[in-house]
């Protein structure tokens, strides 16, 4: 990896990148053209929009605010920034996209960020500490990321790694992915297949097809499993076909960071 | 039929001490005016009821205004933390907040319900997260199950939300008190529905209401006020009215931060207006000092 951290690397070259940007890239290309997808804000609408500037242009933008097929040009500032209603194929009500468009399992992937998340992928956005009623720190809460993990076909999930996030069990369960191993989602009756994907700035993880325990399928360049483990708050599995994934294209880094631009531009125009 | 009056009165009327009130607007029209007027009329002790308690609750919290909240997320959005919210459940400040949370979709179907005249709706949610087991603000578990009478399956039940006061912003209203809002409409339209009474402060008052594509009526009969409160939604927008302000989300992150800081912007900001509107209008940026 050519730089590393949030911000943008102080080099001109043009091929080095962030960490982030080689995360977005990645969870960017697990989204295939003409597929619908549930966006949550922040990471996963910055890849699911870079996706659709790139390789997907037909990716079916769909926002918990009701707006269906949006077409921002730039990054939106919030899941109801008027650029997805004004772009959208349809904008319905909040109980309408919930019950309508969500819960009959209409929609292909659900895409999840999260504060913790833990072996079997579930994911924590309410509390972190011991106890729900006096928490260390208290977290947004669930938004509509239960019933987008529970109903979407399939749930990818991006997150930036580290032991804080990858816990081996989360504080709460805001959002199950496979609840306590094996056949559990099948028990509680949860009509999708579950994470498929946890997109992380250090590489890839997938559930395995046995245990649905998360293992490390993949390494973005110059991050080693040893790397990985140490911010890695469980005894982590590692695929024995393991791969190392390639860095972000020159037309990946150009789209994001017009995404990006646009939307500082949009913002400070106001 | 709706009674056209200022919002100063509008609030005075409808909002109590003890009530439950909603104010709602997903992200957009939210009716950021008619809370700094509850907080500017000191109402305590109410249950403030929002899907996105975001920086609107924030700033009623912060002030004293609530006792409890039900909602399914609390953050800024697109910024991080409500500050205010954070103090109040994590240390007590100014005042304990009893929480009742829930998802959006729970809280969306709450209001349907509310709306429906139904004591309860059904959805497939919640299973096997942690909100199941959580208690409501009666002490009673929130979140239950219902079989259905007609194949046997267990579904997810949530009690019907009926708030003693909805409020919401949107985009017009005639002179008879006929209220127009479009674009991202959220869930404004049950909330007014399921609500004993309603507020809807609007960006202007017409002669007559144009058709707007995706628009919805609320006829003058279902909402107790009206109130004209131009730029009422800031920092949020109104459609067709006004942009988003993001550098007021990103300072409220530093004034919200600092419990002083806090209440240098309430004292300057809400209760040292002279008019009920001062400092609401649309891009101005900045939340003051």
């Amino acid at each position: 990896m050519n730089a590393t951290g949030a911000q943008a690397p102080a080099t001109k070259d043009p091929a080095a990148f962030t960490a982030d940007e080689m995360m977005t890239a990645c969870a960017a290309r697990a989204l295939h053209d003409g597929m619908t997808c549930f966006v949550g804000i922040g990471l996963p609408s910055a890849a699911a929009n870079l996706a659709r500037a790139t390789h997907a242009p037909n990716l079916v933008l769909i926002y918990e605010s009701g707006t269906i097929g949006a077409k921002p040009g730039r990054l939106p500032l919030s899941i109801g920034d008027g650029i997805l209603a004004e772009t959208a194929d349809a904008v319905v009500s909040v109980p309408e996209i919930f019950n309508y468009w969500l819960q009959p399992g209409r929609i292909g992937v659900g895409f999840l960020g999260a504060a913790q998340i833990d072996k079997f992928g579930n994911i924590n956005t309410t509390i972190v500490g011991s106890g729900y009623a006096e928490p260390a720190v208290r977290l947004p809460g669930a938004g509509g990321a239960p019933e987008i993990a529970a109903s979407c076909r399939e749930v990818i999930v991006v997150v930036r790694q580290s032991r804080r996030s990858f816990v081996d069990r989360v504080d709460f369960v805001t959002s199950v992915g496979f609840g306590d191993g094996a056949g559990a989602r099948e028990r509680l009756g949860l009509a999708g297949a579950g994470p498929r994907k946890v997109i992380t700035d250090l590489g890839i993880l997938e559930p395995d097809p046995v245990t649905c325990e998360l293992t490390m399928t993949g390494l973005y360049p110059g991050v080693t499993v040893a790397d990985v483990r140490a911010k890695t708050g469980w005894e982590l599995a590692v695929s024995d076909s393991l791969k190392v994934l390639g860095p972000p294209t020159a037309a990946e880094l150009t789209a994001l960071r017009d995404l990006h631009g646009r939307a500082e531009e949009g913002a400070a125009a106001r | 039929m709706a009674e056209i009056v200022s919002l100063a009165d509008a609030v005075a009327r409808a909002v109590h001490d003890g009530d439950s009130v909603a104010m709602e607007g997903f992200t957009h029209l939210i009716p950021f005016a008619a809370g700094r007027e509850v907080i500017r009329q000191r109402r305590r002790d109410l249950t403030l009821i929002r899907m996105t308690p975001d920086v609107i609750y924030d700033q009623l919290i912060g002030a004293g205004c609530a006792s409890r909240l039900i909602f399914s997320w609390g953050g800024n959005p697109g910024v991080g933390s409500l500050h205010r919210f954070r103090d109040a459940v994590e240390h007590g400040w100014p005042g304990p907040l009893q929480l009742e949370e829930h998802s959006h979709a729970g809280m969306a179907n709450r209001y349907v319900a509310g709306a429906s005249g139904v004591p309860f709706a059904i959805l497939r949610g919640y299973s096997g997260t942690g909100l199941e087991g959580l208690p409501g603000l009666d002490g009673q578990p929130a979140i239950r199950s219902v079989t259905c009478p007609f194949t046997g399956e267990r579904l997810t039940a949530v009690a019907a939300l009926n708030p003693d006061v909805a409020v919401i912003h949107a985009q017009r209203a005639d002179r008879a008190g006929n209220v127009q809002l479009w674009g991202i409409t959220g869930v404004q339209k049950e909330a007014v529905l399921s609500a004993q009474r309603s507020i809807a402060t609007v960006e202007e008052i017409v002669d007559e209401l144009r058709p707007e594509p995706g628009a919805i009526v609320l006829p003058s009969w279902v909402v107790d006020y009206v109130a004209a409160a131009p730029g009422g939604s800031h920092p949020s927008y109104a459609l067709g009215y006004s942009a988003r302000d993001n550098e007021y989300y990103q300072a409220w992150d530093a004034i919200s931060r600092d419990r002083e800081r806090f209440r240098r912007w309430l004292a300057e900001e809400v209760y040292g207006e002279t008019g009920s509107l001062a400092g609401a209008g649309a891009g101005e940026g900045g939340c003051g000092p």
